[in-house]
């Protein structure tokens, strides 16, 4: 399969490839690892006219301590995050669930930010960053602005990214190195998710976020709540799948996804 | 629009330099550019694992990659990994442990590995069960590809 014919440039900063996109119009796409743009591409699901290469803008790849937060540059492979000495010791989740995306091949290629600008609810690290309540960090013709993953995931496949707009940073708590669990369910290790739940233990309360049950990744906040009521794990689990409307496709009928989301978050809890 | 692009790019060792279209995948770029073959395409969406080659030294799928992409790399195929008539040893353990069958997966599941065991040069078997979930064999069943993985690793280890 073969993407529909487009033109194909390169930019070496984020500036350039900001300024790159403006002179091309709505119809240009950054292009990053591409692990999830060029198959949609081939699908001809996706037919931009133009896609603006970011992935040698080096300077957006570190993972930073930023003294209350670490900072971590979209084009950040996932390899380098389930490799990273510092995400082990202040945010032991990102790396666990960093380490869970695709296979091997797909983590040499696909970077956080491509992920994050995605919006696919199906994907792991969103869910993840919006348990840790992570900001993003936005550049823009205009300057840069910050969004917190709660207000930046609007609808399937929709971000509230303008299209000239370029995530450049992320940045999460430090939540340690342990206290979280993902728990992923799927029938082929390289798959996304059928259903997926991410607690992390954060000042002793617990953040508990949801992969593949709504058009967005969701926070479980009727768990989060039970939980602080006192509730017990197998209690507060059973409140998994309040205020989600869970997809049905060919993995899993709604109903499937609801008791596997109930099922995921209890032993989430049980494991933080 | 064309989107004609003339890119470059070091292949098993050999400079190659083409004029493409900018939507040419990396695995077309080898195959039908370069005419190495021995690159196959499975399942084209990314996920039997068939097409994966080395770009500088990490295993990719090249069906998810443009040749654009990988302008200036150096990319290794099966065809680069003898050292003249000298296997490399993951080919050699494939041979001895009868990690193929049909041998449509080979080159990918052979490239994959050389990647991990450069990734994880003292493997457990779960390592490389992990370590090669991104392709697919519908002959052996992979008991075999393991052994050999893991064979390839202690002759590796032993070379050293």
């Amino acid at each position: 399969m073969i993407p529909a014919a487009f033109d194909y440039v390169r930019a070496a900063t984020a500036a350039e490839a900001i300024s790159l996109i403006g002179e091309h119009g709505d119809d240009a796409k950054f292009l990053a690892g591409g692990m999830s743009l060029l198959p949609l591409m081939k699908l001809r699901l996706a037919t931009p006219t133009v896609l603006v290469d970011v992935g040698r803008v080096r300077d957006l790849s570190y993972v930073r301590d930023a003294g209350d937060h670490v900072a971590i540059g979209a084009l950040t492979r996932h390899r380098d995050l389930e490799t990273s000495d510092l995400l082990a010791e202040e945010c032991g989740v990102l790396r666990a669930v960093a380490a869970q995306v695709g296979d091997n091949q797909v983590r040499h290629r696909g970077t956080i930010g491509g992920s994050v600008a995605h919006g696919d609810p199906a994907s792991d690290l969103p869910a993840a960053l919006l348990a840790l309540d992570a900001t993003f960090v936005v550049q823009g013709p205009a300057g840069t602005r910050s969004v917190a993953a709660s207000d930046f995931f609007e609808g399937f496949l929709e971000t509230t990214l303008a299209p000239d707009e370029l995530l450049t940073e992320i940045r999460v708590r430090k939540s340690g190195a342990t206290g979280f669990a993902y728990e992923k369910f799927n029938r082929r290790a390289q798959d996304w998710a059928i259903v997926g739940a991410v607690a992390v233990r954060v000042s002793g309360t617990a953040h508990v976020a949801l992969v593949n049950m709504g058009s967005t990744p969701l926070r479980a906040t009727a768990v989060e709540t039970a939980i602080a009521q006192g509730a017990s794990h197998a209690d507060a689990a059973r409140e998994a799948a309040v205020g989600t409307e869970p997809p049905a496709d060919l993995n899993a009928s709604a109903e499937y996804r609801v008791h596997l989301a109930q099922v995921l978050v209890r032993r989430a809890l049980e494991a933080i | 629009m064309s989107g004609a692009m003339r890119i470059g790019m070091t292949v098993n060792g050999t400079a190659q330099d083409h004029d493409v279209e900018a939507r040419t995948l990396l695995v077309q770029y080898l195959r039908e550019s370069c005419v190495l073959t021995g690159t196959k395409i499975g399942c084209d969406t990314s996920s039997c694992g068939a097409c994966t080659v080395l770009v500088d030294g990490e295993s990719v799928k090249s069906c998810t990659m443009l040749a654009a992409q990988a302008d200036g790399a150096a990319i290794t195929t099966i065809e680069g990994l003898a050292q003249g008539e000298q296997w490399h040893p993951v080919q050699t353990a494939f041979h001895e442990h009868h990690g193929l069958q049909c041998g449509y997966c080979t080159a990918g599941m052979v490239l994959a590995a050389v990647s991990l065991l450069d990734e994880i040069p003292n493997p457990t078997e779960r390592d490389v069960r992990l370590g090669l979930e991104g392709n697919l064999c519908r002959c052996t069943g992979y008991h075999n590809i393991v052994k050999s993985v893991l064979a390839a690793a202690e002759s590796m280890r032993a070379a050293k």
